[in-house]
């Protein structure tokens, strides 16, 4: 019973998310773009790099790249903490 | 609605992984179906970048065509991906110890008993 | 685990090493083909990986120094920040070894970007292999200990 319950309440919810995400813009056309036109033009006479997305990973938005790597280190630390060995309980 | 295909694809899938997690009984299962929420949200990111008519973003492989698709969602999906498998390690070594302390990996079981 | 039979160890014998090298091909052309430092990083980490899977935990525990991949992971870090900071009269993130596209030279013409595709790749490899031993010798620890002896997480 508490079964049907959460199956009509996915469905009601995917059908929702499906609406939504259809109307973002037709696909193939999106509007205007002067950011993604600047660094497609820019990336090979000032930068001298052949591969546009790694310009935009190291170069362009590098910040967002520090974050990551700080994230992956922490999730190191994090399941180094969960599997120490310690004293035994009495 | 039959030209934004890929959006569509996008909602099933997130529909299916959402369905997962209300309804599996089993720990692992429901890990598995978070990642196929962020596998959803991912495609959805990099669909939304998609010119027609264009090629890769990469200079050394286009040749001679001159539209290209917009790279900055690829760039970050990129960041996308490895956060979440971060989580996702994380989360399976919190499983595992849940295991090792109650014995089961029922839902149900672990909701009643107490530590 | 137990290693399994004769081919899959014969296999992994052959391929094994030849991984590792198309790893770090990725890797280095980060600049000029698709893939770059992540991509690198990961596919050096299944190395790890495809050890446990054909040989077994115990010879790999036994084989593999732990204190390298370590050591791969901070210097890669380091590395990283390090290079960040070096522009910093300018600006934080400043691209400051960059040339003309038709000058040659030890260091790309891309500069800074083609580097710190090194360290990250550094970075990743070290870390995903780190947990994938982490994960393995936290089963071995949970059956060598009875289950009413939990094993107590302070000392």
């Amino acid at each position: 019973m508490k079964k049907m319950i959460f199956v009509v309440a996915a469905l009601l919810l995917g059908a929702m998310v499906v609406g939504a995400v259809d109307n973002a813009h037709p696909f193939g056309f999106p509007g205007k773009t002067p950011m993604d036109d600047f660094f497609l033009a820019d990336a090979l006479p000032n930068r001298s790099t052949e591969n546009i997305v790694t310009a935009i990973v190291f170069d362009y938005r590098g910040f967002d790249t520090i974050g990551e790597a700080a994230v992956l280190f922490t999730a190191l630390c994090a399941i180094s903490v969960l599997f120490r060995e310690g004293g035994r309980k009495r | 609605m039959i030209g934004n295909a890929p959006f569509f694809v996008v909602g099933l899938l997130f529909l299916g992984g959402l369905t997962a997690i209300f309804i599996e009984k089993n720990l692992i299962k429901i890990a598995i179906a978070i990642g196929i929420i962020s596998s959803a949200v991912n495609l959805f990111l990099v669909a939304l970048g998609y010119r027609a008519g264009g090629t890769a973003p990469i200079h050394f492989l286009a040749g001679e065509r001159t539209v290209m698709v917009l790279p900055t969602p690829q760039a970050m999906t990129l960041t996308a991906i490895v956060i979440s498998l971060a989580t996702t390690a994380f989360l399976l070594s919190l499983i595992m110890l849940v295991y090792r302390h109650y014995g089961t990996l029922d839902v149900d079981e672990i909701r009643r008993l107490r530590g | 685990m137990n290693p399994l039979s004769v081919v899959v160890r014969t296999g992994c014998d052959l391929f094994a090493w030849f991984m590792v090298v198309f790893g770090v091909s990725v890797l280095v052309h980060g600049y000029m083909t698709p893939g770059g430092g992540f991509q690198g990083g990961a596919i050096i980490a299944t190395f790890t990986a495809f050890l446990l899977v054909a040989y077994g935990g115990r010879k790999l525990l036994g084989w593999a120094n732990e204190k390298i991949f370590d050591l791969f992971e901070e210097v890669g870090l380091l590395a990283f920040f390090f290079l960040a900071f070096m522009g910093f009269p300018v600006t934080f993130f400043y691209n400051y070894l960059v040339k003309p596209l038709a000058a040659g030279g030890v260091v790309p013409p891309a500069g800074t970007t083609a580097l710190m595709s090194i360290a990250v790749g550094l970075e990743v490899s070290g870390a995903l292999s780190m947990v994938i031993l982490t994960m393995y010798r936290g089963i071995r620890m949970f059956e060598t200990a009875p289950m009413e002896e939990e094993i107590g997480h302070d000392r």
